[in-house]
């Protein structure tokens, strides 16, 4: 039972962190609530069995790609309220655009037919031995692939960031 | 040497090509040289071939070069086909066009165009010999379409010279009538037996009884292309005016080889033809009227090369006469006399036209016995030849034409005699006009009269010899002789021979004889009468003319008549369908959708505006329309 | 330790139907949305899409557990790594755009038009 009620208050958080990341008017604040919304999701994947999933996450996440974006914030200076706001139609018409798609998401999902279990139930999937596994067994070209694409990433960025050549 | 037959066609289409691309560049006796050795070339493999066909049993060779077009049911291989009858008209092809090769390196000296002029001929005896060598009806029908391109080509050979490219439309347009009938014809023989080959077809049309109405209209569609090639009542008015091309292309094109492309092919589809009563029917009565009608108009001419072009037509009548009674080797045997004499004719009207110096009218002309005897003798040869002169080649061949009509119709025979006394009466007033009497043109003209060079008259003479021996090879029997050409060509008819063919007896055909030779005979009188000894001289155009008279000079008016209802209402309705149908509706049409499209692009683009919020505003609510139709 | 883990008997899969998960990632995805088209910040903007792109995580982490099949932990590590690329190139993308225009305001942005 006490999965279900930590279920219960996990989703809760993530849905009222990731709220406060839309509508908080300081990034910085955003950025923070993101990093929590994102230890809530962490913790969704521990109740899946899936912990190294859940280590790999909050290192990923709020350790580097939020850093990254609060470093980012902070070197730009838009940590006042500078953001222009936009007119109240607009807003409205956001919230209802956003309101309809999750009405049509729940609502083609409600139709949907229950899955069945192939697989006989093994809680040690998310164990980093069966994860490696996988990886290395059934996905080792994607893997090597995905490097380069990290390298062309951080060419990339770093083409980028140089100041402009005069 | 028959598997070498590839190479008759070849030889004067690597002529066309090399004398096409570098004619300029290369001297006119260089031209010359390629463009009629390309031809002897072909003339003395074909020699062979005939040869070795005589000397062998088997009859019908066929060739097989390249699978040609394979679609579906329909398999045309590219073959060619050597059996008597195309042996034949290789050897007139190739033989009678290298003679007007040669004889075009004279008449054509001064010509800017020589080389083209030359190219064109070799085009010309490439797709003729495509038409006779082809195994089935759409190599033939490839050689057909190319022959009419080549007419087309030289009838306008001299383009600037509006009245000449309206004369090359006139041929093109009347032949595409014809061609539209072949080709549907071609189109039923294919559904009707699943195949173009002739042998095949030829095959299985044995099997059909006669007068199968399947087989009636094959042969009736095939008969109107006959009709557009070979000038016949309706569409003959195209081949008078033909004679807008330099003189050896009529000789060559316009009267031995092409126009009897339309004969050749009945003859080759002749068992298709022998199952079709009803259209013998036709084409006989056709074949005598073009022959008769022709022949009236051909009294009336003035002018040299229009009176043998009537002449032409007439002639083409009296084979498909020969054709349409069933006597195919009589049209056969006429198709080579008169390629030979036709084309001595044509060949001598082009001396006489050269040495008057582009004069063509008769009645300017006069005694030129004494100024050009060579050309005077042949043509006289021909004329003797043409009017059925006991000895010459057109005796035996028109002879035995009219025997068979006479066999078959006492009418049509008697139509054929009256058609044969007028060309009689016509070729002889041309000849007594021109050669004999006293000069009529212009001192200028008379003082520049002289004898054509050698690379002209040799040919005459040679076309001369043909004109007199030619008929040797088909001595009747009455007379003592014996029939080489219809023993030749047994194997092609042999099937419809049995069919068709009941001899007369031999005192019939001996009067018959004596009937047309007393009747060419009176003819000749009349018109020595006439224009020798009361030296009568043609109207001259300003002169008044008995209504009679008129009415033939004028040609019927058959022209006019075509003009006023076809050609003048055709040109009304293309008139309105252009300025209203194509300019107002269609255009109107096209436009407007591009107008319409202009429009709301012009106003669509407005909802580019740039802004990335809108962008991902309407991608969400596309996604929710999405989602919500497939969940619906 | 692990022979802890292994007989985990606070699994969700137990307790929590699947269609739990799909709803918090709807609700969570839309709210991704939402922020995108509620807010002109480019950098707010991008946290939405890493939010967007954990919801869908979170889905894929499910349904492998719930199938037992580790194939879908797997794509969750690639989907990380076309992250952390995609934010170090947009990142660095935002910081040009910056030093531009001197604001991070996406509507400044509206060249891309007729």
């Amino acid at each position: 039972m006490i999965t279900t009620y930590l279920f219960y208050f996990l989703s809760f958080l993530a849905i009222m962190f990731a709220l406060m990341v839309v509508l908080s008017k300081n990034p910085v604040h955003s950025v923070l609530y993101l990093v929590l919304a994102f230890f809530t999701i962490a913790g969704h994947y521990v109740l899946l069995n899936a912990q190294f999933l859940a280590a790999v996450h909050v290192i990923v996440y709020a350790g580097a790609i939020m850093v990254l974006f609060l470093f980012v914030i902070m070197l730009l200076n838009l940590n006042k309220e500078t953001e222009p706001h936009k007119s109240v139609w607009l807003k409205a018409s956001a919230a209802v655009a956003s309101g309809l798609l999750l009405v049509v998401l729940v609502g083609s999902l409600k139709g949907a037919e229950t899955i069945v279990q192939v697989n006989a139930f093994n809680p040690n999937i998310g164990l980093i031995e069966n994860l490696g596994q996988t990886l290395f067994h059934d996905f080792l070209l994607p893997f090597e692939v995905s490097s380069i694409l990290l390298l062309a990433a951080m060419v990339g960025a770093v083409m980028l960031g140089k100041r402009s050549i005069k | 040497m028959i598997n070498l037959v590839w190479l008759v066609p070849l030889l004067p289409l690597i002529g066309f090509v090399i004398i096409g691309l570098f004619g300029k560049q290369l001297s006119k006796g260089l031209v010359g040289f390629i463009g009629c050795g390309s031809v002897l070339g072909a003339f003395i493999i074909a020699a062979g071939i005939f040869f070795q066909l005589t000397g062998q049993a088997e009859k019908s060779i066929t060739v097989e070069l390249f699978p040609w077009i394979s679609a579906g049911k329909l398999s045309v291989p590219f073959s060619f086909l050597v059996d008597p009858l195309s042996s034949l008209f290789l050897l007139i092809v190739t033989g009678v066009g290298f003679l007007i090769h040669v004889y075009s390196v004279g008449y054509m000296h001064d010509d800017e165009g020589f080389a083209r002029f030359f190219a064109y001929l070799n085009l010309f005896i490439f797709f003729m010999l495509l038409l006779v060598l082809g195994s089935n009806y759409l190599i033939m029908f490839v050689g057909w379409e190319g022959v009419g391109l080549c007419s087309y080509l030289l009838i306008g050979f001299w383009f600037k010279n509006t009245a000449y490219n309206n004369a090359a439309k006139k041929a093109f347009v009347m032949n595409r009538i014809g061609d539209l009938g072949f080709l549907l014809g071609i189109i039923l023989i294919f559904v009707t037996f699943g195949s173009i080959g002739y042998h095949d077809v030829f095959m299985m049309a044995k099997n059909f009884s006669s007068g199968n109405p399947v087989l009636t209209s094959i042969t009736l569609l095939l008969f109107v292309g006959a009709i557009g090639k070979s000038a016949q009542i309706p569409l003959f008015t195209w081949l008078p005016d033909a004679m807008a091309g330099p003189t050896p292309v009529s000789a060559l094109i316009h009267a031995a080889t092409m126009v009897t492309a339309g004969i050749y092919m009945i003859a080759r589809s002749n068992i298709l033809f022998t199952l079709s009563p009803i259209t013998m029917e036709v084409v006989a009565i056709v074949g005598v009227c073009t022959a008769l009608f022709a022949a009236t108009i051909g009294l009336a001419q003035n002018d040299i090369k229009k009176v043998l072009a009537y002449s032409t037509v007439s002639q083409l009548g009296y084979m498909f006469l020969a054709l349409g009674v069933g006597a195919y080797t009589g049209a056969v045997f006429h198709v080579m006399t008169h390629a030979f004499f036709k084309a001595l004719l044509f060949l001598g009207a082009g001396s006489v036209i050269h040495a008057m110096s582009g004069e063509q009218d008769i009645r300017k002309m006069g005694g030129l016995k004494k100024y050009i005897p060579v050309t005077h003798l042949t043509f006289l040869i021909g004329t003797l030849a043409i009017v059925g002169f006991p000895g010459f080649s057109g005796f035996f061949s028109k002879d035995e034409i009219l025997a068979n009509a006479f066999e078959h119709n006492k009418l049509l025979w008697f139509l054929g005699v009256l058609g044969a006394a007028m060309t009689t009466f016509y070729m002889f007033r041309l000849y007594f006009l021109t050669f004999k009497g006293s000069f009529r043109g212009t001192s200028d003209q008379e003082h520049h009269l002289h004898e054509s060079p050698k690379s002209m008259t040799v040919p005459l003479m040679i076309l001369a010899v043909l004109s007199i021996v030619g008929g040797f090879i088909g001595i009747p029997e009455v007379l003592g002789g014996k029939h080489f050409l219809e023993e030749f060509l047994k194997p092609v008819f042999e099937d419809s021979t049995l069919r068709l063919i009941h001899h007369l007896p031999e005192q019939t055909e001996l009067i018959l004889m004596g009937v047309a030779i007393t009747v060419m005979a009176a003819a000749i009188y009349y018109a020595y009468k006439t224009y020798i000894v009361n030296q009568t001289l043609p109207a001259a155009e300003e002169e008044e003319l008995t209504p009679l008279h008129q009415l033939v000079y004028k040609k019927y008016w058959i022209d006019e008549l075509y003009d006023n209802a076809i050609t003048q209402p055709l040109n009304f309705i293309s008139h309105g369908l252009h300025k209203v149908v194509d300019n107002q509706l269609i255009d109107g049409i096209v436009n407007g959708v591009g107008t319409v499209v202009n429009w709301t692009s012009s106003k669509i683009r407005l909802l580019q505006t740039g802004n990335i919020g809108f962008y991902v505003f309407v991608m969400v609510i596309s996604i929710v329309i999405i989602l919500f139709t497939r969940m619906m | 330790m692990r022979g802890g883990w292994r007989g985990n008997k606070m699994s969700a899969i137990q307790t929590i139907p699947i269609n739990w998960y799909l709803l918090l990632s709807t609700v969570l995805f839309t709210i991704g949305v939402l922020g995108v088209l509620f807010r002109r910040n480019a950098i707010i903007i991008f946290m939405s899409i890493e939010l967007m792109l954990n919801a869908v995580n979170l889905l894929l982490v499910a349904f492998s557990s719930y199938l037992s099949d580790s194939k879908g932990q797997v794509f969750v590590f690639f989907i990380m790594a076309v992250a952390a690329a995609e934010v170090a190139v947009g990142l660095a993308i935002l910081m040009m755009v910056y030093r531009n225009t001197k604001s991070s305001d996406i509507n400044m942005l509206n060249k891309l038009k007729w």
